[in-house]
């Protein structure tokens, strides 16, 4: 408007060139959120999810389970397995070998992040009204993450062996996925970590796409 | 001045403080009816456990609070225990016992693991469970040592074991069938291409029967030169070769460096030749010996002795090569220079260019100079022992004697150019200056001061004290006797080992500490910068065989259990973990041939198992990630209950299984 009346005619002209300007970039920004979360995904692989530590008097160093999206580990040092050594102290209170959780999640996530991958390549370059429907696995993918983990810890908390050495010390219980805990002599505190803080930057970066597209779709009806 | 006021301040206060934790246990009862405050007073405390400020500078030198490491390890032998020990400084505590030639039931050493090790020594079939551990070699690199291994020889059957310094385990016993005893080794070359092992009292070479009426004829001394390969960890048998000497009693050698690399120098106590027989009226060995007024300084080329040996100058006798007399004189391998009679030891300086000698029966060190040596060989000399070996005169190749006291014995060395040499019959260690270049030219060859110690003092051991370049900080003297050191128990005392501070220049010395040893005679000792070495905290890998220090392709890993049987042999596959074994029954029938493996499938730091069969004589140590093999013959029936002798876990007790032998 201001433009305008500076140079009613030239001015006119730059208006528009800028608005459509606007428009084209407004059209393809959310495309581009959309590649980047595919390649915070593709690069969250590398990274651990979630952590848990475990601290006693005896583990001087403390034990930790860094939890990638298709396997556990221990921290960096390769002499102690730590995974295997937190199994070991939790048979005294008859948990289940963590091995054996979330076989099938672990199973099919590289598959399910690549073709989550794929899904935001393709809303990212095909735009259509229906596109945005192929982001929310992506989108929700952080959520649905920590929704299993949730599932597996309190499944595991709560099925105990009543059978095991330490069954009339350690009572079924709830572990936090977050936040501090604790079991028998051990203090705990579960995190989410790096990979999750990258799927999350993923979604909230599709989350801003989606709503970009949306005012640009108010917009166009409007005017 | 002011720093070292300062700093000593601060050692104080912290002794002090330390002492006062101490008796706030110890007497908190009394305390607490006399004193209410005194309780917690570091000063009352001290007070009234009478300690001097002496006596609170020493603790505050030598307390090590919990979890904190100690600066440096001193590798000490355990005499005829047959060990070795490893002890922290400036603590003084210790922190392992290494078993080598002698059966030992914690680390389950010849109870069923480690036996292909002890049969190693066995000699012509002979069970030998026991050895004379005396001189600990730790291997060295440019004349420094480099932690990666350990060599003792065993005085009474004349062997030499190898210590992996990865796991402190010993890995393999060697023995020249040509020899019987040994006491001048081991010492390492500058870069442990040999393993130098002298011998002691003279012998007829290769086991073989000689009357000592023909000793000068019939009787050898002998030095063995073991060839190490550090690719294999093992001595190399083949490449190793061994020199006859006169039977002159040979003792203390040691390898020459710097300057003086690529030959040994050992001392002898018996160039009298004498026999002894005091039943007889003949002079007893302690007189006879002693009797001439000079024994000999070996001086060997240990690089023209490789070169011989390398060419064919060795003769086989008993199934070892050995360079004859006749041939190390031909190719003038061996020399020698006179020392004060019946001496003892023969220490190289940091920088290789003196020999130290120690009067033993004269008040005097007598230094040989290396260049004088290599001046007196060049120019030639015409005289000879009986043997015909040449002999360097001694006003040649003496570079000085230091008058320090009676009875001198073992010389060691620091980083401000002094050296202290033991004076057993003074009960006491003297420091003197070196007065070369290089040392301390502006005191002269000169007695500094005198120690105390407590008492009978042999060996000494400072801090890389036998490298090119010692550190200095401390010294231990090695005492013999403790006599009224410790509370009593009984006739049988413990040896004596005393930390001495030795950082400061001048006549400042301190003892720090006493530490009773229990287990034998530690004779040498080598204390090596605790960051040098870098052992295992676990075994590398599950499955672990130490033996050949890798994964053993039998081990058994969880889900492989079992037991299977072919015809009288029966095949028990193991696995340990906190806190059970798998599987927690074993049936098998009298009269099988019983072969075993167990693997424990931990990976976490301390999680050690034990395993033991009663009445079978079996007990095992089984370390995180190792895997052990033994045999037995299944003799006697019956229900025997096996356990885990290792308190592992809180379900320990738990952690057992039954054998079960039906008649």
């Amino acid at each position: 408007m201001t433009t305008k009346a500076i140079s009613p005619t030239d001015g006119k002209a730059a208006g528009n060139t800028k608005q459509a300007g606007l428009r084209r970039w407004l059209k393809w920004l959310p495309s581009l959120t959309f590649v980047v979360a595919a390649a915070l995904l593709l690069i969250s692989i590398s990274q651990p999810y979630w952590g848990l530590v475990l601290q006693a008097p005896q583990y001087p160093g403390g034990l930790q389970m860094r939890v990638f999206v298709n396997y556990m580990t221990g921290d960096e040092d390769p002499r102690l397995d730590e995974v295997r050594e937190i199994d070991g102290l939790n048979h005294y209170i008859g948990m289940k070998s963590l091995y054996e959780a979330a076989k099938f999640e672990r199973s099919i996530a590289i598959p399910v992040v690549i073709l989550m991958i794929g899904l935001l390549l393709i809303a990212a370059g095909l735009q259509r009204r229906w596109t945005w429907v192929l982001t929310i696995p992506a989108l929700t993918f952080p959520f649905v993450f920590l929704a299993d983990l949730a599932f597996w810890m309190t499944n595991y908390g709560q099925n105990l062996d009543p059978y095991a050495p330490l069954s009339s010390a350690i009572q079924p219980f709830t572990p936090p996925i977050l936040g501090e805990g604790v079991i028998g002599q051990f203090s705990t505190v579960a995190y989410v970590d790096t990979g999750w803080y990258i799927i999350f930057a993923g979604a909230v970066l599709i989350a801003i796409g989606l709503a970009i597209k949306l005012i640009g779709k108010l917009r166009t009806e409007r005017g | 001045m002011i720093s070292h006021k300062f700093s000593s301040r601060v050692l104080f206060i912290g002794a002090v403080i330390l002492v006062a934790i101490v008796l706030t246990v110890v007497v908190s009862p009394r305390v607490s009816t006399t004193a209410q405050s005194g309780a917690t007073d570091w000063q009352a405390i001290a007070a009234e456990r009478g300690l001097t400020e002496a006596d609170l500078r020493a603790a505050a030198m030598t307390y090590t609070p919990s979890g904190v490491m100690d600066e440096y390890v001193m590798f000490a032998s355990a005499g005829q225990g047959g060990q070795v020990l490893a002890i922290g400084l400036p603590s003084m505590r210790l922190l392992r016992l290494i078993s080598v030639f002698t059966p030992e039931s914690w680390q389950g050493y010849g109870y069923g693991a480690g036996n292909e090790v002890l049969e190693q020594g066995f000699i012509d079939g002979q069970e030998i469970l026991w050895g004379d551990t005396h001189h600990p070699a730790l291997s060295e690199t440019n004349g420094e040592y480099d932690g990666q291994w350990l060599f003792i020889g065993d005085k009474a059957n004349g062997r030499v074991a190898v210590i992996d310094l990865r796991d402190f385990e010993t890995k393999q016993i060697v023995h020249n069938p040509a020899f019987l005893n040994d006491h001048g080794g081991t010492f390492v070359t500058p870069n442990t291409e040999y393993i130098v092992e002298g011998g002691q009292y003279g012998l007829p070479l290769g086991g073989d029967y000689a009357p000592l009426a023909d000793y000068q004829n019939s009787y050898s001394g002998m030095i063995t030169f073991w060839k190490f390969d550090r690719d294999t960890g093992r001595i190399d048998y083949s490449q190793s070769f061994a020199m006859e000497l006169p039977p002159y009693w040979q003792d203390l050698c040691d390898s020459g460096k710097g300057v003086s690399e690529g030959w040994i120098f050992c001392n002898s106590f018996n160039a009298e030749m004498a026999t002894g027989g005091i039943e007889s009226g003949n002079p007893p060995f302690e007189a006879g010996v002693s009797r001439g007024a000079v024994d000999y300084l070996h001086i060997i080329n240990i690089n023209a002795a490789e070169a011989v040996f390398q060419n064919g100058g060795a003769v086989d006798i008993a199934g070892f090569n050995v360079i004859p007399l006749e041939t190390a004189i031909a190719n003038n391998l061996l020399y020698l220079a006179p020392e004060p009679r019946s001496p003892h030891g023969a220490d190289v300086t940091p920088r290789g260019d003196f020999i130290v000698v120690g009067g033993k029966l004269d008040p005097h060190v007598s230094v040989y100079s290396f260049q004088r040596i290599q001046d007196t060989i060049a120019a030639g000399t015409t005289e000879t022992d009986a043997f015909g070996v040449p002999v360097l005169p001694l006003e040649s190749v003496l570079e000085a004697q230091v008058e320090l006291g009676l009875g001198p014995l073992h010389t060691v060395f620091d980083n401000q150019g002094y050296a202290y040499t033991s004076l057993f019959l003074d009960s006491a260690v003297a420091r003197w200056s070196i007065g070369a270049e290089g040392y301390r030219p502006q005191d002269g060859w000169t007695l500094i001061s005198k120690t105390p110690v407590q008492y009978n003092v042999g060996h000494l051991a400072a801090a890389e004290g036998d490298t090119a370049s010692p550190d200095g900080n401390y010294l231990v003297a090695l005492n013999k006797w403790s006599v009224d050191r410790f509370l009593s128990t009984g006739p049988l005392l413990p040896q004596n080992l005393q930390l001495i501070d030795i950082s400061q220049p001048g006549d400042f010395t301190q003892i720090l500490y006493d530490l009773p040893i229990t287990g034998a005679e530690p004779h040498y000792a080598q204390i090596i910068a605790a960051d040098k070495l870098n052992a295992w905290e676990v075994y590398p890998e599950v499955g672990w065989d130490p033996f050949t220090q890798s994964v053993d392709p039998n081990a058994v890993l969880q889900g492989t259990e079992g037991i299977t049987r072919d015809g009288n042999n029966v095949n028990v596959r193991m696995t340990a973990v906190r806190s059970h074994f798998t599987p927690e029954h074993v049936e098998i029938q009298a009269g099988d041939h019983v072969t075993w493996t167990i693997t424990n499938v931990e990976r976490a730091r301390d999680a050690t198992h034990g395993f033991s069969i009663p009445f079978y004589n079996i007990n095992l140590s089984i370390e995180p990630g190792e895997s052990i093999t033994f045999e037995f013959d299944a003799t006697r029936s019956g229900v025997f209950s096996f356990y885990c002798t290792e308190f592992c876990s809180a379900l320990h007790l738990e952690m057992m299984g039954y054998l079960l032998i039906p008649e």
